[in-house]
């Protein structure tokens, strides 16, 4: 009888964060999604792809990210995050709803590394491949 | 009511009368302006039960017995209402009346359910009447049993959805017995919960009660819709029925729903009608399957977009996202619980700002029922929100002739520039399809599992049967909701603990449909009062419950994450107090300890669809089934 206003939606409640995610970043269609641009391209410093795995879940960035960097509560982060420059300068100083990992609690190196891991998550299987997802 | 004769309810006479078929019970009540609420069935007593209330009691046994107690005609009062079904906790102030309901009454209309918490009754009630549109009864202690089931209460009263409370208690001291009866009396047991109910009363004598319990109904069917309460006084329910005035039953006649004034309607179609990008926010507008309908047509008179509320998900009007806001020359409100937070954005940093997303001049109207009635204490109704025009009146009331109004304002110019818009809006809509399948194929083969891809899973299991969501999460944009009575969540009060026994209410509600309830539990709501399963495995209700299982409260976890970064200290703790694992909780065990159907966990994806397979299909034969899964956080 009576309906939730999406508007209104929190979006912490609902599994329509992966449509929010989409509209955070550029969704790549299934082709290009697989291919993670080299890390070179990024203009990252090199990072500790182990390290980064580890504090991704530590630090809490699995919280609003997804262990797959998939997108939740927060946008999707991978495949192909968003220049290096870009993730750095957006996690110290968010302008949106994401809380800020000031120095203090997370180092540029430690950045670096968490970087170098979303750098490996691979692509996902095309849409079309996925029955239940086909049209 | 035929005549006062009639209504007199000597019930020796009563029943004698029935047995040669002469009378009715009680005279068929009218109910206008709602077409759902038919008058009760009042069923006669049978030869057995009329031989042994007519014959003769031996004098020395009078001071032990009571053959006609007022609880009986307690019970008669609730079939004139009409209740299906009364919950409760077990609880002896109200045992006189629960044995009126299981044996006077024959345990049907209303049939008791066995509730574990008085917190579920009332959640189960709230299921209940958002499926049904009308209220179930519930039963409760006036202090630990009202204590226990409050949190339900207030859901109902954030939610607008009708709920009918019946409170046991001894208002007479020197009625009471020693020890217990004295903890579960109170001097105004209703005060408890009066900030977040409509109205109470407590009456001395059955004739009070029958007059106010029929208010009561009353006012809890009136948009907007409440939680009553009314108190029955353990005395009065135990005390025989003579001495009272002449019982009678009060005529029920529900208020139509109060609709706009001309006006306003007249200035609102010109207002739709000139608008270039009007965009309509669904909100809780339609109460009923003719609301949903209503609400199309006049989408699609204007080929407006529309967000939220009950519409059809995958009707290419159906819209969403800040850019319609921050686009439009015109939004109108139809009942939505936070409007103020719909046309504004609001950062939760430590410095809190806010920034109002429409254009300039923009035109903002709102059309509800709450602007009719508000309480103060508890901040549930929002920020308020600055509109160009405040229709008080109920949205789904209101759009016949509004509807009505904006055709006869539309040219064969305006017709064509609304066809354009139309297709525009098509194209969007079927683009976001294709965006949110491509988004769900991100962490598709994930462990643990993608909160996408269950939604996908469990869409693919129920997409061929007449399916319901019965709350807990909502199905996310891959699921095609076209009918009213699919989707039920709203308003509300953000209760954790409510879900379970909100499914269960609702899930009983479809049952005699015969539709497939499912519903996406969280697994630290579940924690809070799980007994609600057994109630559905007792009371053989069949819905499928599938365990958004992420082993935390999530939310809360976000919450110390941010505070954590916001001090700049201990950001690997946020998990403290708030994780459910250490030892993991196995909720398909659980289930299965309760009579229901369980499976899990489900932590490899590609077991997720033949579990949840199975599980339809239990679900089917009648029985409730849960599927734990392993899921994502978000």
């Amino acid at each position: 009888m009576r309906v939730i206003a999406m508007l209104a939606l929190p979006l912490a409640s609902t599994l329509l964060i992966a449509a929010a995610a989409l509209e955070a970043q550029n969704p790549g269609s299934a082709s290009n999604a697989r291919t993670p641009p080299a890390p070179s391209a990024q203009g990252a410093p090199t990072g500790d792809v182990e390290n980064g795995k580890k504090i991704y879940s530590s630090y809490g960035c699995y919280q609003c990210h997804g262990y797959a960097a998939q997108g939740g509560a927060g946008p999707r982060l991978a495949p192909r995050p968003t220049p290096f420059a870009a993730f750095l300068r957006y996690v110290r100083l968010p302008t949106g709803q994401m809380p800020p990992y000031t120095s203090k609690v997370v180092s540029d190196q430690e950045l670096a590394d968490i970087y170098a891991f979303l750098l490996t998550i691979p692509g996902p299987p095309a849409v079309n491949t996925i029955p239940i997802l086909a049209r | 009511m035929a005549n006062s004769r009639t209504n007199h309810c000597d019930r020796r006479g009563f029943l004698k009368g029935a047995a040669a078929g002469a009378i009715a019970l009680a005279a068929k009540p009218e109910f206008a302006g709602a077409a759902e609420a038919q008058a009760p069935a009042v069923a006669l007593p049978s030869a057995q039960s009329l031989a042994a209330e007519t014959q003769a009691v031996s004098a020395d046994v009078q001071g032990l017995v009571e053959d006609h107690p007022g609880s009986d005609f307690m019970v008669d009062v609730l079939k004139h209402l009409g209740f299906e079904y009364i919950a409760a906790n077990p609880g002896s102030s109200f045992r006189s009346l629960h044995e009126s309901i299981v044996n006077y009454g024959g345990n049907k209309g209303p049939e008791l359910l066995t509730c574990c918490h008085e917190e579920s009754s009332a959640f189960m009630a709230c299921g209940y009447a958002k499926v049904e549109g009308k209220p179930m009864a519930i039963m409760a202690h006036s202090t630990v049993g009202l204590q226990h089931a409050s949190i339900g209460v207030y859901e109902a009263f954030g939610a607008q959805v009708p709920v009918f409370i019946i409170l046991g208690n001894t208002i007479d001291a020197v009625a009471r017995r020693p020890g217990v009866e004295w903890s579960h009396s109170a001097q105004d047991a209703a005060a408890m919960v009066r900030d977040y109910t409509k109205w109470d009363d407590l009456p001395i004598s059955l004739p009070h009660f029958a007059e106010s319990a029929v208010r009561a109904y009353k006012i809890a069917m009136t948009p907007p819709m409440g939680p009553v309460v009314l108190v029955a006084d353990s005395h009065l329910q135990e005390t025989g029925m003579t001495g009272h005035a002449p019982l009678r039953m009060p005529k029920l006649t529900l208020t139509r729903p109060p609709a706009a004034d001309s006006g306003a309607v007249a200035e609102l179609a010109t207002l739709l009608v000139a608008a270039e990008n009007p965009v309509l926010l669904g909100g809780q507008a339609a109460r009923t399957p003719e609301g949903m309908r209503l609400l199309v047509e006049l989408a699609e008179t204007l080929q407006a977009p529309v967000s939220g509320g009950t519409f059809p998900s995958r009707h290419p009007l159906r819209q969403g996202g800040g850019g319609l806001i921050r686009n439009a020359d015109l939004i109108v409100g139809l009942d939505v619980s936070d409007l103020w937070g719909t046309v504004n954005t609001y950062l939760d940093q430590h410095v809190r700002r806010s920034q109002l997303l429409t254009k300039q001049g923009a035109k903002l109207v709102s059309i509800t029922s709450s602007d009719l009635y508000l309480k103060s204490n508890y901040q549930n109704f929002q920020r308020y929100t600055e509109v160009d025009m405040a229709i008080a009146a109920d949205p789904e009331a209101t759009l016949p002739s509004l509807i009505e109004a904006v055709k006869r304002l539309v040219t064969p110019e305006r017709r064509r520039i609304f066809d354009e818009r139309g297709k525009r809006l098509a194209a969007a809509s079927i683009q976001a399809l294709e965006q949110a399948r491509t988004a769900a194929t991100f962490g598709w083969n994930a462990s643990p599992i993608s909160t996408a891809r269950l939604s996908a899973e469990l869409w693919n299991a129920i997409k061929d049967h007449d399916w319901a969501n019965v709350g807990g999460v909502g199905g996310g944009p891959l699921w095609n909701m076209d009918k009213h009575y699919q989707v039920i969540d709203g308003g509300g009060v953000a209760a954790e603990g409510g879900d379970l026994p909100t499914a269960v209410g609702a899930a009983l509600a479809h049952r005699k449909h015969g539709r497939l309830a499912v519903s996406i539990q969280k697994d630290g709501d579940f924690m809070y009062a799980p007994g609600a399963l057994w109630t559905a495995a007792h009371h053989r209700i069949p819905f499928l419950s599938v365990m958004y299982n992420n082993r935390c409260y999530h939310q809360e976890v976000m919450h110390i994450q941010r505070m954590a970064n916001r001090h700049q200290r201990g950001i690997t703790n946020a998990g403290i107090g708030n994780r459910l694992d250490d030892p993991n909780i196995d909720y398909a065990a659980m289930a299965r300890a309760m009579g229901v159907h369980g499976e899990g966990p489900i932590t490899n994806p590609n077991d997720l669809g033949p579990a949840i397979k199975r599980a339809v299909d239990v679900v089917l034969r009648g029985e409730p089934a849960l599927v734990d899964v392993v899921t994502q956080p978000r």
